[in-house]
């Protein structure tokens, strides 16, 4: 019994950082129609940007900081350099530039930081788990820290959406480019926006990821994958059901990874995938929609 | 914004009015492709005759690299089919062949490889049935996670699947009498990856020309529209990944006869974006920019060395130059020119021929 606990703690800690991959997946494509397959190819540079800081001496919030701007700033770029010019393009296109960005990121943190792995990132909370009495469950200092963390990022995004003149425009351009431009909504900036917001949902997932695992240019690779599964679970379209998704599927994986091993968490994930695509292709949390043959 | 260019070829041109009038027998579709065939053998020949000793294995991956290649653009260019997971496929078709050499050396190596092309088919077609259902980046995600996910199950088998390390196979390929005793082993070798390259782009040249080849383009172009002339959309769309992963399934046994072994490591995301970063560069759909681009990734690695050499990259890093290459030719490609090299050559042919 202790252990199913255990497992459900942590598979919901673990669940917190996809639902933030998922989310940042989910801004995305609500505002460009595009799968950012480079998501974890983004969060890795940006971690090991946070670690660069923490190498030259400076404390943990400073590198936190360092990772949520720099993944601002290189989601912005991204966005109006590369990204923008298949965006009108066929789907396929699209895809194929943004593997290609995961690759090249994957390579560029290879080639500054060296493909062998470093220790894990540092932090200020403790990775043990709380003790109760004589026993000590698999949720700690930092999974707390890591589920508010989570919380925090999603709440700013959701007030900025909802309780902001920026947010509306944002929501229009997701809606209608076409319209939006009408109102006199700076389409493009918003695009871009929308990339540097879900960039920083990226970067913290990829921080709160390096904790636990050693840091190589691939550490992102499975939270990416799985992080996309939870976004198609709950749906592409809805950032609520990212975090479901994301929660849903941490769980499913932890019980996976404690009871048959860890290497079947991302054959798993292609199974989960699978059967969810196969049920209700359109994800768990969408509307009824119309589908194409 | 700059107007949505189409991927893949543009339709054939209309029947009735050929490029070049074809005469006598070359009016029929066979009888050109197996000429190419015999054209292909004498390349073969002349090739592995004139390269140095060592050259020999490159000619077998390039062999089992256009297998793959033809097969992913056989799916991904006339099907419309994306698929970044047949790396994985190819892991199948390698543990196949490596299973039946450590339990079963005696088959011959046909029949090894045969069963590679069925399992892996088989696999195929399951995979198909799901990803029929599928489109564009939902289909991408399904097949990226088949890439990174299913090296790990071989990994967790140590005792039957030789784990991290893999299968290694003793039983070396023997190279028949009649071929003379000079004869080496690494050149029949080659041999076998030419001609295994070869009934490959046989097999999907025809394919290509005939009903099923309209069929599947019809499908890419419009679902709708193919519906409505009565295809089986979904079957057709099964078919495709069938026949592609067969051909991904014969270049992954291909590989453990190169190898003497099948290990998970070989088989990762990289190998899936090398295979794809083959068709992108070589143009969508095209048979003859699967072999470009089988040339291509078979030649990047001695460029990469070459690079690193230039600028003293330690050999960790050094280990990136490839795939920053993979990345920077996927991207580049599909911002300056999505239809490839075939793409170019067929725009550079068109502005020669216009009065």
């Amino acid at each position: 019994m202790s252990k199913f606990i255990d497992i459900t703690l942590t598979g919901f800690s673990a669940g917190m950082v996809y639902s933030a991959v998922a989310l940042a997946l989910v801004l995305i494509w609500r505002a460009t129609r595009v799968v950012n397959f480079a998501q974890g190819g983004m969060a890795m540079i940006t971690t090991y940007i946070a670690v660069t800081v923490i190498d030259r001496g400076y404390g943990y919030w400073w590198a936190f900081a360092a990772a949520l701007l720099s993944g601002l700033v290189l989601g912005a770029v991204l966005e109006r350099v590369i990204v923008r010019r298949v965006e009108s393009a066929p789907p396929l296109n699209a895809v194929v530039v943004t593997l290609g960005l995961l690759v090249l990121l994957t390579a560029v943190g290879g080639l500054i930081w060296g493909n062998s792995s470093r220790p894990s990132v540092p932090t200020p909370f403790s990775l043990a788990g709380y003790t109760f009495g004589k026993t000590t469950v698999g949720f700690g200092r930092f999974d707390t820290f890591l589920v508010l963390a989570v919380l925090a990022v999603m709440v700013l995004l959701v007030a900025l959406f909802r309780f902001t003149g920026l947010g509306l425009a944002m929501r229009a351009s997701a809606y209608s480019q076409e319209v939006a431009r009408l109102v006199g909504v700076r389409v493009g900036r918003m695009l871009t926006l929308g990339w540097a917001l879900a960039a920083i949902a990226g970067s913290l997932a990829g921080i709160l990821v390096a904790p636990r695992v050693p840091l190589s240019p691939n550490f992102m690779d499975g939270p990416n994958i799985i992080g996309f599964t939870a976004a198609v679970v709950g749906s592409l379209d809805s950032p609520p059901g990212a975090v479901v998704g994301g929660v849903g599927i941490g769980l499913a994986l932890s019980y996976v990874s404690g009871y048959l091993g860890a290497d079947f968490a991302l054959p798993a994930t292609l199974g989960i995938l699978i059967v969810v695509l196969m049920i209700r292709p359109e994800g768990l949390f969408s509307r009824a929609q119309a589908r194409v043959v | 914004m700059s107007a949505p260019t189409e991927v893949g070829p543009p339709p054939a041109p209309a029947p009735g009015k050929p490029r070049r009038p074809a005469v006598g027998v070359l009016r029929w579709t066979l009888a050109r492709h197996l000429l190419l065939v015999v054209v292909g053998l004498v390349v073969m020949f002349i090739v592995t005759a004139a390269l140095p000793e060592f050259r020999d294995f490159q000619v077998m991956e390039i062999g089992y690299f256009v297998c793959a290649v033809a097969g992913l653009t056989v799916l991904t260019g006339m099907n419309g089919q994306l698929s970044l997971g047949h790396g994985a496929l190819m892991l199948i078709g390698a543990y196949v062949v490596a299973l039946l050499q450590v339990h079963a050396p005696s088959t011959p190596m046909y029949v090894q490889l045969v069963a590679a092309v069925l399992v892996t088919a088989a696999f195929g077609a399951v995979l198909g049935a799901g990803a029929a259902r599928l489109r564009g980046p939902y289909l991408a995600g399904a097949t990226l996670a088949l890439a990174v996910g299913l090296p790990s199950i071989p990994t967790h088998y140590v005792s039957s699947l030789g784990g991290e390390t893999g299968l290694n196979t003793s039983s070396i390929v023997t190279v028949p009498g009649w071929l003379g005793a000079s004869f080496t082993q690494d050149h029949y070798l080659a041999w076998i990856g030419s001609v295994a390259a070869i009934a490959t782009l046989l097999m999907l040249g025809n394919l290509r020309r005939s009903g099923v080849g309209r069929h599947f383009r019809a499908i890419r172009d419009d679902e709708v529209a193919a519906r409505l002339s009565g295809l089986n959309v979904a079957r057709t769309q099964v078919l495709a990944f069938v026949v592609s992963a067969g051909c991904a399934g014969l270049a992954g046994g291909l590989t453990v006869l190169a190898t003497n072994s099948a290990s998970p490591g070989g088989f990762d995301l990289t190998l899936s974006v090398g295979l794809l970063t083959a068709v992108i560069l070589g143009g969508l759909g095209s048979l003859a920019g699967a072999v470009v681009g089988s040339v291509a990734i078979v030649a990047l690695p001695s460029l990469s060395e070459t690079l690193v050499r230039l600028t003293s990259l330690s050999a960790s890093r050094g280990a990136s130059v490839e795939l920053g290459i993979y990345g920077l030719v996927l991207i580049a490609v599909m911002l300056v020119a999505p239809g490839g090299l075939a793409g170019v050559v067929r725009r550079l042919r068109a502005t020669v021929a216009r009065p």
